[in-house]
């Protein structure tokens, strides 16, 4: 079943990177939206992808690759299904949000330069500041913000994550 | 802005009033009085950057400006050596050592390298910031150039370079800040991407971060090998610059010095690339004059002299293979003459001969190695030396240059006419075959031989030229940006010519990609390598190509007459589409039994505008509906070299051309199904 | 429904104000409350509402006002969840869901205060309660102008809007008033940008108005990357009504038929309110073709950023949204000459555009009432750090540092020492307590070397390492520099490694100096406004903080106890009792010793990881963070 899934999701995927480029008019002067409408379908930037969009655009792929690799928004390696995005602005700096990394990373167990787990459950990464300088140190996942996090409030919410991507699969 | 109310628009610099005559920018304003601002990335004729921040000047009441991009303004109070300016240019250069690989003794560029000459002009004398901490793997690709990004500064000057003249945009920038490269998509090599390899990069490039692939050892190795018959033949447009690199001034022809040096290297023969070039105007104007007169292909024709155009063409203008001369560059004639006929001439044998050619350009080493320039597995033009090379290994023969005596050419081959020399500059292809068909289609005699209307810097040249009662249009154009657009305008039909010469390189191959790094006044450089060939013309006794002697020889012994068989075959080529991507696949759904059938669609340019999209859809569709989903991969590839049939599919090993939605079901049945159905 | 005559938007405002003014609870659900669960205070007093068995006036229950009405960020982000009654202005902090109840039963049917809940303050034995909103400290100094509905109506409610007089600027301007007139009043009000650097906003108009050509934009700068400023996120969230009739107010100005706002992808739910505000506005016709039944047209778009600091400086921001690599260029051309897509465009930032509908409303006299005689109006600053009050704050410019800190802010958390206020994010500088009485104006803070910046104003203690917060700031404009010239992509590279030497305990004097060259070479010589402030913290700290920086460079000593590498852990051979639990815990196997003889750490191999010290069961470990500098250099 798992397998039928996987070929679904490759044909509906290369779909909608099509039903992107035609709402965008395969105008480069959108590209920018087009990637992120292709990451938020594939997850990451697939080079042969972005060589697609580069012929659709009628733009030269280096061009497509220049801008990919940019901004800190896009990926050109497969992310977890969950980002989690500890900010590191000035106000949750001074409140230890390297800390907050540390604890985040160990829970999930990455190591070295690993920002992704084997899984492909979750990615970690850090972010200039998401606003919550209130809340600092605070971390989002996906979208949603927590703040004034501790090692305590941290084990707790990734082992809730855990529990619930575990119970989803069964 | 009102300007007009100031009597005098003058500005100052350095203590210095000086008028201002509409200059674009500060820096051309102090070119003019001679007041050398340093610069990386500025180039007149690249759009303004503004990153090296080498030429910042100090503006009074405005801190310091980049003198490229700061417009001129009358009352301008300019400084280019403040303290302040000196101490922030010094730092910078700093910055930039800091980061590049400093092996400067052994350095491709040692000598003749901007980012060195600046460094030691500047003064500085150390580099504080310690030495760069990761070496990465240069690009050594491809046969013309080589990258190494361990010394690149990130000028963007290739950038530009390939975007702007060539409009191709090989190369972009990637990642930021300090990470930041400027280099191909996904880091690919050269190879892998649609370089042409025109070198007009390299030509740029302040360091060594993108140089000439050099032969020189390679050279050196034949020329000495007593076993060996090694048989030069010298372009046109490397006569006028090598003379540059001895402190000869630009221009001046050095023919007869190039020779002498050739000869005492130990070259067997050093045979002139005119003479070929005179050979290349009989034959491609002969196929000309059929397709004028209907008898041959499409018009218009484009010349194929330039392998960088060709190999341009045949990746992006499938409909337009059939219309390039099938006539080989005159280096590959050359090439044929010498493995086909200096053999007989000199009664060596093939495998002891070595052809050697010595040219402007960096892709006639792509074009050299193409196999149809093989016969029996054996090139017909062994080596490929830039002038670049054939400079050092002058230098490395310990020969002094400037005090050579000149000697001519040897013969039979060494004597090429006026016409064939032009070929170094825009235009003279053009302007060689119109002294050719004058004479061959009215049966006149040509008296003005000079044909100003394709002469001149301007990269689209358009003339009308009658000739036998016939209008010719013809149009001259160089730079591949131009070439796109002046070929979008021929097919929208907003321009109609019958004969067009195409050069990738600005001014033709006197700015080829192997000349002399034409720095610092590149437009005065250009302008006297091109009026050294137009002297040259003027000075040949013979001006056209039918008046060589060599070519009554080379038809009477061998060839018959151009276009006849035998010239076909060892003159002639054929082009193919080539794709410009290298293999990638887009998976788009996989087959899950072993028994299957692999489908790719093209979705490389050509086939993606023809629609080739819906034809993914509608194999999707089919494959759903005949329940064979779980035995048939479907997936988008990049090219199959066959666009100008396409869309494209490829099934299994197979390739069908043509596929369109109202043929797609029979095409599936018959060719998916049936394979389906036998294993 | 669209309004084609002013008189028509006129009429419908009255009617709105006719509406019975009932209690209504505004629950705050900006960015801070709701991490702190505010949804489900909302949610609890929906349920509540719909219940309907309290006693609570059936005319606060009417249907086109949602009440309890969820609202962007009210400022006090500190005491959040935040909850606020009207008509009183009571205010309610720290709601849990389960206070809803009580509120309700209480505060809106009784009308009684619910003590717990509101704004306390200890002074010794006397307690101090504040129950209404204006009399908290922390508002008691604030001018709302730029925040005057944040917090005070439904952000997805275009009547809320216009029940507050919104896009009576807009009418008044399109029908009454020429360009020129609108570009004077603005340039009368002084109105300044509140992006960065401060540019006189009626000026840059003028530039872009004078310009000849087919096509002019407003681009809104929403993507507010100062790591420690919230406040364009806030408006945004909180009002975007008021940001897209700033913008259309600039887009009548400049005679642009097309606006931009480029937010940040990072900031979702302000995404979505701009859309959906453009989409209301379009609606009602405020935006769209032939506005007010005048000749102006005018739409907006919004583009959202994909995570690049650099895209704060107007031509970086420029090429992103043509889609490309957000590199800045050269100036000039300025964006007022040639701009998006090559044709003249303004570019202003959130805050600075929310204020240009109050001041056409009210008039230049009224926006110059407030503030200093150069700065006038306000400044809205997120105040974050160690700082008790943390949140959103709009003061009149000229308030001093020490008002901002220590009664807006409500002073250092903990009652520590203060140490020194960041201001301006890392394009800005650090001041110290001499500087507490400068006032916040944009002159007076450029003199002292900080800049006012998008306003994040971080607040530090003692317990701030100022070398560390540099090297922080240094590593962000490293990480955010777009690598396009090399004073910024190479100089602040350098700059970094020589902090983190400094922070590791490996630096000497000479690469101090060499820091404050390249310091000075990187502001004098980069392209853009990125590279030309990123040494201003380096600088200022080196400024005023030389000290601290000597201490870590000659002493190998961090005075706040912040730099790992200054820390020593040491075994107290009086208490150790030699059980060797640290050794065996040590990672890297520094600690050695004998039975019954006390454990020595090797300090050259100690990577200082602190297990050590963790696990041992008689506290023989201790921490030591000062090394004798004689010793150091001896070794």
């Amino acid at each position: 079943m798992a397998v039928a899934n996987e070929e679904t999701v490759l044909s509906r995927r290369f779909e909608k990177v099509n039903t992107v480029l035609e709402k965008y008019g395969r105008n480069p002067l959108n590209l920018i939206q087009v990637l992120q409408e292709v990451q938020a379908e594939y997850r990451y930037l697939p080079e042969e992808i972005l060589t697609y969009v580069a012929t659709a655009l009628g733009i030269s792929p280096s061009f497509v690759y220049g801008v990919a690799t940019f901004y800190a928004q896009f990926s050109l390696e497969p992310k977890g299904k969950h980002i989690i995005r500890v900010c590191d602005g000035t106000a949750c700096h001074v409140r230890g949000s390297m800390k907050v990394l540390e604890v985040v990373r160990e829970q999930l167990g990455l190591r070295g330069e690993d920002i992704t787990t084997p899984d492909l459950l979750f990615t970690v990464e850090t972010v200039a500041c998401i606003g919550a300088c209130a809340l600092a140190p605070a971390l989002m996942v996906d979208e949603e913000v927590y703040g004034q996090m501790d090692q305590e409030k941290i084990e707790n919410l990734i082992e809730e994550m855990i529990e619930k991507e575990k119970g989803g699969d069964q | 802005m009102n300007n007009r109310v100031h009597e005098k628009k003058a500005l100052t610099i350095d203590g210095q009033e000086v008028a201002l005559q509409n200059e674009k920018n500060i820096l051309e304003v102090a070119k003019r009085v001679k007041v050398d601002i340093p610069t990386f990335c500025y180039h007149s004729e690249l759009s303004v950057y503004g990153a090296c921040r080498m030429c910042l000047v100090e503006v009074e009441g405005r801190g310091l400006m980049p003198a490229c991009s700061t417009p001129p303004e009358a009352g301008m109070v300019i400084r280019t050596n403040s303290p302040r300016i000196l101490r922030a240019r010094k730092m910078n250069l700093e910055l930039y050592l800091a980061n590049h690989n400093r092996d400067c003794t052994t350095c491709e560029r040692n000598l003749n390298c901007r980012l060195q000459e600046m460094s030691s002009r500047m003064g500085v004398d150390e580099v504080r910031f310690g030495e760069r901490e990761h070496m990465v793997p240069q690009d050594r690709s491809n046969y013309s150039l080589v990258r190494d990004p361990n010394k690149c500064i990130l000028c963007g000057d290739c950038v530009r370079t390939c975007q702007e003249i060539e409009g191709i945009g090989i190369y972009d920038f990637s990642r930021r800040g300090s990470r930041a490269l400027a280099e191909p998509a996904f880091g690919k090599d050269l190879s892998e991407v649609e370089c042409v390899f025109c070198g007009q990069c390299s030509l740029r490039c302040p360091t060594a971060a993108i140089v000439v692939r050099s032969e020189v050892e390679e050279a050196w190795e034949k020329v000495l090998d007593p076993e060996k018959f090694v048989v030069a033949q010298i372009a046109p447009a490397v006569r006028v610059a090598v003379g540059e690199a001895f402190n000869l001034p630009p221009g001046e022809i050095t023919t007869g010095k190039i020779v002498a040096a050739l000869k005492k290297i130990g070259f067997d023969r050093v045979y002139d690339t005119s003479v070929s070039a005179d050979l290349t105007t009989l034959e491609e104007s002969e196929e000309f004059f059929r397709r004028l007169t209907g008898k041959g292909g499409p018009l218009p024709h484009f010349t194929s002299c330039c392998p960088s155009w060709v190999l341009y063409a045949e990746r992006n203008y499938p409909f337009y293979l059939k219309n390039l001369s099938s006539a080989r560059s005159p280096q590959q004639m050359f090439g044929s003459v010498i493995k086909n006929f200096v053999t007989q001439l000199e009664d060596v044998p093939p495998e002891k001969i070595v052809s050697i050619s010595i040219m402007p350009c960096t892709s006639k080493k792509f074009e050299a190695r193409r196999p149809e320039f093989y016969q029996d597995e054996r090139a017909d033009v062994d080596i490929v030396m830039t002038a670049q090379e054939i400079i050092k290994m002058i230098k490395q023969a310990n020969v002094d240059f400037r005090e050579l005596d000149p000697i001519p050419f040897d013969v039979p081959l060494g004597l090429g006419t006026g016409a064939g020399v032009l070929y170094g500059v825009t235009g003279g292809v053009t302007e060689a075959v119109l002294r050719y068909a004058h004479e061959k289609l009215t049966g006149e005699k040509l008296t003005e031989v000079e044909f100003s209307a394709v002469r001149g810097e301007k990269y689209l040249r358009e003339a009308e030229v009658e000739i036998a009662g016939r209008k010719v249009r013809v149009a001259v154009v160089f730079g591949l940006a131009n070439v796109q657009q002046l070929i979008k305008e021929i097919r929208e039909g907003k321009r109609t010519y019958d004969f067009v010469e195409v050069m990738n390189c600005p001014q033709g191959c006197i700015g080829g990609g192997g000349m002399p790094l034409a720095y610092p006044d590149r437009e005065e450089i250009m302008k006297r390598r091109a009026h050294g060939l137009y002297s040259a013309d003027r000075l040949s006794s013979l001006r056209k190509a039918q008046d060589n002697p060599a070519m009554k020889l080379l038809y009477e012994k061998w060839l018959q007459e151009p276009n006849s068989d035998i010239a076909e075959r060892f003159l002639h080529t054929g082009y193919r589409s080539r794709k410009r991507i290298t293999d990638e696949v887009i998976r788009i759904q996989e087959a899950k039994e072993s028994q299957k059938v692999d489908i790719a669609v093209c979705v490389g340019t050509s086939c993606y505008l023809k629609g080739s999209y819906s034809i993914l859809q509608g194999l999707l569709e089919l494959a759903r509906e005949h329940g064979v989903e779980d035995r048939v991969s479907i997936g988008a590839t990049f090219c199959l070299e066959r666009c100008a049939e396409g869309p494209n599919i490829r099934i299994n090993e197979d390739i069908v051309t043509g596929v369109e939605e109202h043929n797609l079901r029979e095409i599936f049945e018959k060719a998916v199904m049936s394979k389906l159905a036998s294993v | 429904m669209p309004f084609t005559t002013k008189a028509a938007l006129e009429s419908h405002i009255e009617q709105l104000k006719k509406r019975p003014q009932g209690s209504r609870i505004f629950v705050c659900c900006g960015l801070g409350c709701l991490a702190k669960n505010s949804r489900k205070v909302y949610e609890r007093f929906v349920e509540l509402v719909k219940e309907g068995h309290f006693q609570v006036q059936v005319d606060t229950l009417e249907e086109e006002r949602s009440n309890p009405a969820p609202t962007g960020c009210m400022g006090l982000c500190e005491a959040g969840p935040l909850v606020m009654i009207e008509p009183q202005g009571i205010l309610y902090l720290r709601v849990k869901p389960e206070d809803a109840e009580k509120i309700m039963e209480r505060t809106l049917g009784k009308g009684e205060v619910i003590e717990d809940l509101v704004y306390t303050e200890n002074r010794g034995e006397e307690v101090q309660r504040w129950p209404l909103m204006k009399d908290v400290p922390f508002y008691r100094k604030q001018e709302k102008i730029v925040l005057r509905n944040c917090g005070c109506i439904d952000p997805e409610s275009l009547d809320e809007y216009l029940e507050q007089d919104g896009y009576l600027a807009l009418a008044q301007a399109v029908t009454g008033m020429t360009p020129d007139e609108v570009i004077g009043m603005i340039t009368k009000s002084g109105l300044r940008g509140r992006g960065g650097g401060g540019f006189p906003t009626g000026r840059k108009w003028q530039f872009a108005r004078v310009v000849k050509s087919d096509r002019k934009y407003v681009i809104c700068n929403a993507d507010e990357g100062d790591p420690g400023a919230f406040m364009d996120r806030s408006v945004a969230e909180g009002d975007p009504h008021s940001v897209l009739e700033g913008i259309a107010l600039a887009g009548y100005a400049i005679g642009a038929r097309e606006g931009y706002i480029y937010v940040r992808a990072e900031y979702p739910l302000a995404v979505r309110r701009l859309k959906k505000a453009i989409q209301d506005a379009q609606d009602a016709g405020f935006l769209g073709t032939h506005i007010m039944g005048s000749g102006f047209s005018f739409d907006v778009k919004v583009k959202e950023g994909a995570g690049a600091f650099v895209c704060g400086e107007e031509t970086a921001l420029i090429a992103s949204i043509e889609g490309k690599r957000g590199m800045p260029n050269p100036r000039p051309p300025f964006p007022a000459h040639r701009g998006l897509f090559g044709k003249p465009t303004i570019i202003n930032n959130v805050e600075t555009l929310a204020n240009v509908p109050a001041i056409i409303h009210r008039g230049a006299e009224w926006f110059r009432g407030f503030g200093t005689l150069n700065s006038p109006g306000t400044k809205t600053f997120a105040l974050s750090g160690r700082i008790e009050n943390t949140g959103l704050a709009e003061v009149p410019m000229g308030i001093t540092l020490r008002e901002l800190v220590f009664e807006v802010g409500g002073g250092i958390q903990g009652g520590k020492q203060f140490k020194a206020v960041q201001i301006g994010g890392p394009s800005g500088g650090c001041l110290t307590e001499q500087h507490l009485d400068l006032t916040v104006d944009y002159d007076s803070l450029c003199s002292a070397g900080a800049i006012m910046g998008s306003g994040g104003l971080v607040v530090l203690d003692v317990d701030t390492c100022i070398v560390e917060l540099a090297r922080f700031f240094m590593s962000f404009t490293q990480d955010e520099s777009c690598g396009k010239c090399v004073p910024c992509r190479e100089g602040t590279k350098h700059m970094l490694k020589i902090l983190q030497n400094i922070v590791d305990g490996r630096s000497k004097l000479d690469e101090m100096a060499l820091l404050e060259e390249a310091a000075q070479v990187v502001k004098d010589a980069s392209l853009c406004g990125l590279g030309k402030t990123a040494p201003n913290p380096v600088l200022t700290t080196l400024q005023y903080f030389k000290d601290e920086y000597i201490a870590h460079v000659l002493d190998k000593v961090c005075p706040a106890h912040v730099c790992v590498s200054m820390k020593e852990y040491l075994i107290d051979p009086e208490k150790c009792k030699a059980c060797g639990k640290c050794a065996r815990v040590c990672p890297v196997d520094c600690i050695a010793g004998r039975p019954k003889v006390p454990y020595v750490i090797d300090q050259e191999k100690c990577i200082k990881c602190g297990s050590c010290f963790e696990v041992c069961p008689f506290d023989a470990v201790m921490v030591d963070w000062r090394k004798r500098s004689d010793e150091q250099q001896s070794a």
